[in-house]
């Protein structure tokens, strides 16, 4: 095993590598783009055997990605953001197909307006698909998880797309050390894809994707897709005891950061949730007894495991780095679904938006919001969702519009 | 035209007497798209790979029945051509590394109406071109979104009235030269058929097969629902519009487009445009004399640059 320095795009290609995909359609996108020059650069050194495509969109890309992995190779891709959208019917679709195949998702906010920094309005738009999806925090995670979820999507009791999903520039361009495990031993762990009968042969006529007529048959098919998602929860579990085994890194559906003797709870996904630790260490150096849950499986949703993990906490903060306009943050919402009217749940499970577009959320933020939820226990009453900003943000948007003498009379503007 | 190529089809009896696809499908009595894909798949073979774009043809396969002998793949509506990218792809990667015997090897097609293959597909057809893709795209063009009621699209001609042109002068634009846009990325084959005319078809089929790289295969498609005409005049109504010269039966190979029927004393445009209910607003209640004549003034026009 190797100890290198690589970018969060670096380790997600050393994935697709050692994983030996055989077959990579792409699309380049900022800030995704690192991953799939960084395959076609090996592949044009000989370094890896791979075949990459670039398709003329994401859509096409998608498409092309699932009619190989239902033809019976092993295929890698990767996008974000605004590719992940204009790819989202091919998303749904290939689900349909069972199509097992790994998508890299570089997480990046979404148009209007448009920008590039992160947060998971893309991924989570994909969320009803029937993709499973993996969300990482390290550069490692993401380089262990591409590989873990090879095993997922082929797994027969699965077999469907899975997204690994990682935050663009927070962790796609900062550079960690990474442990590279060897081909060998990778290929001990993933062994060579057997799609069975999933493959097109002409002798072996199969017609896939078929319609369907009434709902009957129509949900057959996604009674079974769901059945097979929620599947992922017991085969994750069962690869990851596997992978700590070989490789001595441990990976759980949910990461538990001190939760357990924890009173408060803080709930996030993705890279920010290391800001999260930051504040629970400094939090607890001054007797708090707080802690952090970070889902790395969102689909399928762990509830079960929110609900034997949260049982009996006094209060519970879910930072949402992405909105649903008109509702709020999607983690929370999912959250308080899982533990509604369950004995021992907590009382208060409160919401905040944060990290928008890759907006910084400070420490400051983290002790503000603990304090927001210890505050809501002792009066026993969850505090309405709250939007993170801060006067000095508005102050200098103020103070840009002035600038440039923005009127913004008629544009709906809400203060 | 001296060099006449090597050919199974002189006449109508060197064509094959039992159908490969399958009967009882969803589709409308008298589809022109239908007949044509039955010649076709008689050529091409059980062993293909059809990759199938959103259109009337999806309801070919509804499951569990599908009347192909060879296999499918349901897309969507813009995609069907990247659909043939990753199975073609795939194939050849199994077939270098020797995970796949030649023999199990497959032509790959796309089946798309011309709403896809117009307008929603082109851009990632014009991609697949690009990258010189070894397919067969085959566009039955019945020149409307018929599976939703026959909307005018990109193929629909001048004049015709669709379910959103039924003004008194119906579609106010021209049908879109899918041919020449094919053929301005030389690829290796452009071909234009009809059902109609099986033998020119399956000469078409017959070369096409021999040959490798992107191939289109765009086929006029009469359509009894959406062209309002009686059913039983599809195959009528599909020799008119070649008699007529509204449907150029041509092809495209090694750079130069070759007419493969030339009508030698081309009919009126009457003789086709009165026998569908689509253009009766040209005849009823009164002749619109400006429009019709528009109609034969572009065939004969185009007809006239051809030099054979």
């Amino acid at each position: 095993m190797n100890r290198v320095l690589l970018t969060g795009n670096g380790a997600a290609a050393w994935g697709a590598r050692l994983a030996q995909a055989e077959y990579i359609p792409a699309f380049p996108i900022t800030p995704q783009t690192e991953i799939i020059e960084t395959l076609a650069q090996w592949i044009d050194q000989d370094k890896m055997t791979a075949r990459l495509v670039t398709l003329e969109s994401e859509h096409s890309m998608i498409t092309a990605a699932a009619a190989a992995a239902v033809t019976g190779v092993r295929v890698f891709s990767a996008t974000s953001s605004q590719g992940l959208l204009y790819a989202m019917e091919m998303i749904y679709t290939v689900s349909g197909w069972r199509a097992p195949f790994v998508l890299v998702n570089v997480s990046r906010g979404l148009a209007s307006p448009i920008t590039l920094e992160p947060d998971h309005n893309d991924v989570l738009a994909a969320r009803d698909s029937g993709c499973l999806q993996i969300h990482c925090s390290t550069c490692q995670e993401v380089l262990d998880n591409t590989l873990i979820a090879y095993r997922l999507a082929e797994d027969p009791r699965v077999r469907l797309p899975v997204i690994v999903n990682l935050d663009g520039f927070y962790l796609s361009f900062t550079r960690e050390p990474v442990l590279l495990p060897e081909i060998e031993s990778v290929k001990n762990f993933i062994g060579e894809y057997n799609p069975e009968n999933m493959r097109f042969r002409a002798h072996e006529p199969m017609s896939h994707a078929v319609a369907v007529l009434g709902g009957a048959p129509y949900s057959y098919f996604r009674y079974q897709t769901h059945l097979a998602v929620e599947n992922g929860l017991a085969v994750y579990d069962e690869l990851a005891k596997e992978f700590e085994q070989q490789f001595g890194r441990e990976y759980g559906v949910i990461e538990n950061y001190f939760a357990d003797d924890a009173d408060y709870v803080f709930v996030m996904m993705d890279s920010f949730a290391t800001k999260a630790k930051d504040a629970v260490d400094k939090l607890r150096a001054t007797g708090w007894a707080i802690g952090l849950l970070r889902p790395r499986l969102i689909r399928p949703f762990p509830a079960e495991r929110f609900r034997t993990l949260l049982s009996g906490k006094k209060a519970v903060a879910v930072i949402d780095q992405n909105i649903s306009m008109g509702m709020g943050g999607v983690l929370h919402s999912e959250l308080c679904t899982a533990l509604y009217g369950q004995p021992q749940t907590p009382e208060i499970v409160a919401s905040f938006i944060g990290g928008l577009g890759g907006r910084d959320i400070t420490v400051e933020e983290f002790f503000e919001i603990a304090k927001s939820i210890r505050h809501a226990d002792e009066i026993n009453q969850t505090p309405s969702p709250r939007l993170l900003y801060t006067e000095t943000e508005l102050r200098e948007i103020r103070k840009l519009q002035s600038l440039a003498n923005v009127k913004l009379h008629g544009f709906g503007e809400t203060s | 035209m001296n060099d006449k190529p090597v050919t199974l089809y002189r006449h109508m009896k060197d064509l094959p007497s039992t159908h490969l696809l399958g009967s009882g499908t969803a589709m409308c009595s008298g589809c022109g798209g239908l007949e044509a894909l039955h010649e076709i798949y008689d050529i091409i073979g059980e062993k293909s790979l059809y990759v199938n774009a959103a259109g009337c043809m999806t309801l070919l396969s509804v499951y569990p029945f599908t009347p192909f002998r060879g296999s499918w793949l349901y897309t969507a509506m813009a995609s069907a051509a990247a659909g043939a990218q990753g199975v073609r792809d795939a194939l050849d990667i199994l077939l270098e590394k020797k995970q796949m015997k030649a023999d199990e090897d497959m032509q790959v097609v796309v089946l798309s109406g011309d709403g896809s293959a117009y307008g929603m597909g082109l851009s990632a057809t014009s991609s697949a071109m690009e990258r010189n893709l070894d397919f067969i795209y085959i566009c039955y063009d019945n020149e409307g979104y018929g599976n939703t009621g026959q909307q005018y699209s990109g193929a629909t001609p001048h004049a015709a009235r669709t379910s959103t042109s039924k003004g008194s002068s119906g579609f106010r634009g021209f049908k879109k030269d899918l041919f020449s846009i094919w053929a301005a990325h030389k690829p290796t084959y452009v071909a234009t058929v009809i059902g109609s005319e099986p033998v020119d078809l399956a000469r078409k089929i017959e070369k096409a097969m021999q040959l490798k790289g992107p191939r289109l295969i765009l086929a006029l498609s009469p359509c009894p629902t959406g062209w309002d005409y009686d059913p039983q005049d599809s195959v009528e109504i599909g020799k008119l519009a070649v008699k007529t010269g509204i449907w150029p039966l041509k092809e495209y190979v090694d750079g130069k487009v070759r007419h493969t029927k030339l009508p030698k004393q081309r009919l009126s445009v009457d003789e086709y445009l009165k026998r569908q209910g689509r253009f009766n607003h040209l005849y009823q209640p009164d002749r619109n004399d400006k429009l019709i004549n528009e109609i034969q003034i572009d065939v004969d026009d185009y007809w006239s640059e051809v030099v054979e």
